[in-house]
C-alpha cells in the first residue's frame, strides 16, 4: 500500500494554497465580520477554475480528482470556513445533476456550473424538518406542463447568492428534486444573520410561494429526489466538509504554534510547557487521522468504490470532531486573546462546530456508520 | 457473462452487507427491510463499477433492484 501525493496533485496543492493566502486569509476576519462574501472574491473563484473542479471536461470543467479535490477544500477550509460553503453546495447541486440530472440539464447547466455564470445551491432543509431529511413539507404537483411548488426553505448556504436552488419537495407524497431558478415568480429570498459560525457563508430562507417551474426541472424521478439525488449531494458534501475541517484544525494547529512561539509564560515560552505540548500534538495526531480518512474517501470514491459513501461518512464525523475539539484547544491556548476578535481562533472555534452540524448533522453520520455495521451484525444473528 | 455469473458478483457484494448465504434470488432486498437507502445508492455505485454500465435517471426504479433477480435482469438489459 502507498498512500502519496501525486505530482500533479501536490502542485495544484500549491496552486490552492497560494490563492487561499493571498485572497482569503487575510480577509477571512473580515468577511466574518460583514457575514459576506465579496463578488469579487467569488469571480477570482470563478476566473481560476475553481468552481469547475469536480465537473467532467466534456462539460466545461476541470475533471479534477476527488483526492485533489480534497485537497482544495482543505486548503479552503484552512482559510474560511465560509469560503468553503462555496464549494460544498454549489458541487452539491453540480454532483446531483451530473448524475442524475437529464441530458439537457446537464448540457444547459454543468458548463455554467463551471464557469460560475451560474452558482448554485441546495434547499433540503426547512424550518421544521432537519435530520428527518426525508418529511420534507415543501410540495410539488403537476400543473398542465409545469409543476407548482409551496413550502419554505431555511439555512440555505449561498442563498443570497445563489442562481438556481435544488429543491426537494413532496411531490405525489414521495422525495422529489426539482431545479428552481433564483427569479421564479413566487421566490422570495430573506438574508439570515446573526449566525454563531459560517456567518459569511450567506444563507438565505426561501419562502417558495406558488412557483411554477417546467416539467423538465424535475431532477430524477419522482421518489427519489431525498435517496438518490439529494444522497449524491450530501455524499458529496459530507467529503468536502471532511476536508474543510481538516484545513480549519490546521489553522488552529498553524496559529497556535506561532502563539506559543512568541508567548512567554513562567519564564519559558509557552510550546515549552507540557500541557500545551499535550494539546498541539492532540492537534498534529487528529490532523493526521482525519486527513487519511478523506484520502481514502476521496481515492475509494475516485475508483467509483461503493463503500466511498461509508468511507464520506466516517470521515466527515471523525475530521469535524476533531476540528471542534482542535478549535476549542486553540482557544484555551490563547486563552483571553484566543477570546477575542483580534486572533481568528475564536472564529475557527465558531466555524467548527458548524461543521459537526452541517451535511447531516454528526448524531445522523453515527447512526449511519453504526447501521453499516449493524446490518452485518444483525444478519449474522439470523439462524 | 451467463446469468449466474451475474448473480453470483451480485450475491458476492451483497454478502459483504447482509452477511447471508441464504438470501434467495427473489427475496426483496428493501421490503425486508434488509437494506436502507443509504445502501440503495451502494446498490447503485455497485452495478455501474461492477458491470460497467451506466444507471440513468430513467433507471431509477426500485423494480429494477429489489432482488438479485431484478438486478440480473436490469443489468443485461444494459449490457
Amino acid at each position: 500500500m502507498k498512500i502519496e501525493l501525486t505530482t500533479e496533485q501536490l502542485e495544484q496543492q500549491e496552486v490552492f494554497r497560494v490563492f487561499v493566502d493571498k485572497e482569503v486569509v487575510p480577509c477571512a476576519d473580515q468577511f466574518d465580520k460583514e457575514e459576506r462574501l465579496p463578488s469579487e472574491l467569488i469571480g477570482k473563484i470563478a476566473e481560476n477554475g475553481f468552481l469547475a473542479a469536480t465537473i467532467p471536461e466534456s462539460n466545461g470543467g476541470k475533471g479534477m480528482d476527488m483526492v485533489t479535490h480534497g485537497l482544495l477544500c482543505e486548503e479552503f477550509g484552512s482559510g474560511s470556513a465560509s469560503v468553503l460553503s462555496l464549494f460544498t453546495v454549489h458541487g452539491m447541486l453540480a454532483q446531483a445533476i451530473l448524475q442524475w440530472g437529464s441530458p439537457e440539464q446537464r448540457s444547459h447547466l454543468l458548463p455554467q456550473l463551471a464557469s460560475g455564470k451560474k452558482i448554485g445551491a441546495f434547499g433540503l432543509t426547512e424550518p421544521d424538518i432537519g435530520s428527518d431529511a426525508k418529511s420534507v413539507q415543501t410540495t410539488a404537483k403537476l400543473d398542465g406542463a409545469s409543476y407548482v411548488l409551496n413550502g419554505t426553505k431555511k439555512w440555505i448556504s449561498c442563498g443570497q447568492i445563489a442562481d438556481i436552488f435544488l429543491i426537494i419537495a413532496q411531490c405525489e407524497g414521495k422525495p422529489t428534486a426539482f431545479l428552481v431558478e433564483k427569479d421564479c415568480p413566487g421566490l422570495t429570498i430573506k438574508p439570515i444573520t446573526g449566525l454563531l459560525g459560517f456567518k459569511a457563508a450567506m444563507l438565505a430562507e426561501l419562502s417558495i410561494e406558488e412557483c411554477s417551474i417546467p416539467q423538465e426541472n424535475l431532477v430524477g424521478r419522482i421518489g427519489f429526489g431525498f435517496s438518490h439525488v439529494a444522497g449524491t449531494a450530501l455524499d458529496y458534501g459530507r467529503y468536502c466538509v471532511a476536508a474543510g475541517s481538516v484545513g480549519l484544525a490546521r489553522a488552529c494547529l498553524e496559529a497556535c504554534l506561532s502563539y506559543t512561539s512568541e508567548r512567554q509564560q513562567f519564564g519559558s515560552l509557552l510550546k515549552g510547557h507540557q500541557l500545551i505540548q499535550q494539546m498541539l500534538t492532540n492537534m498534529i495526531a487528529g490532523i493526521q487521522a482525519a486527513r487519511l480518512l478523506y484520502f481514502q474517501a476521496g481515492y475509494l470514491k475516485d475508483t467509483l468504490d461503493p463503500e466511498s459513501i461509508t468511507a464520506s461518512a466516517i470521515a466527515k464525523y471523525f475530521a469535524s470532531t476533531m476540528a471542534v475539539k482542535a478549535a476549542s484547544d486553540a482557544v484555551q491556548i490563547h486563552g483571553a486573546n484566543g477570546c477575542s476578535d483580534e486572533y481568528p481562533v475564536q472564529r475557527y472555534y465558531r466555524d467548527a462546530k458548524i461543521m459537526e452540524i452541517i451535511e447531516g448533522s454528526n448524531q445522523m453520520q453515527q447512526i449511519m456508520i453504526s447501521k453499516y455495521i449493524g446490518i452485518s451484525a444483525r444478519k449474522k444473528g439470523r439462524k | 457473462m451467463t446469468d449466474d455469473t451475474i448473480k453470483e458478483r451480485i450475491r458476492t457484494f451483497l454478502f459483504k452487507h447482509i452477511k447471508d448465504n441464504e438470501l434467495s434470488n427473489d427475496e426483496n432486498l428493501f421490503a425486508s427491510g434488509l437494506l436502507n437507502s443509504l445502501f440503495a445508492m451502494q446498490l447503485v455505485m455497485f452495478t455501474e463499477k461492477e458491470f460497467q454500465v451506466k444507471v440513468e435517471n430513467e433507471d431509477l426504479d426500485l423494480k429494477n433492484f429489489s432482488t438479485i433477480n431484478a438486478i440480473d435482469e436490469f443489468v443485461r438489459r444494459k449490457l
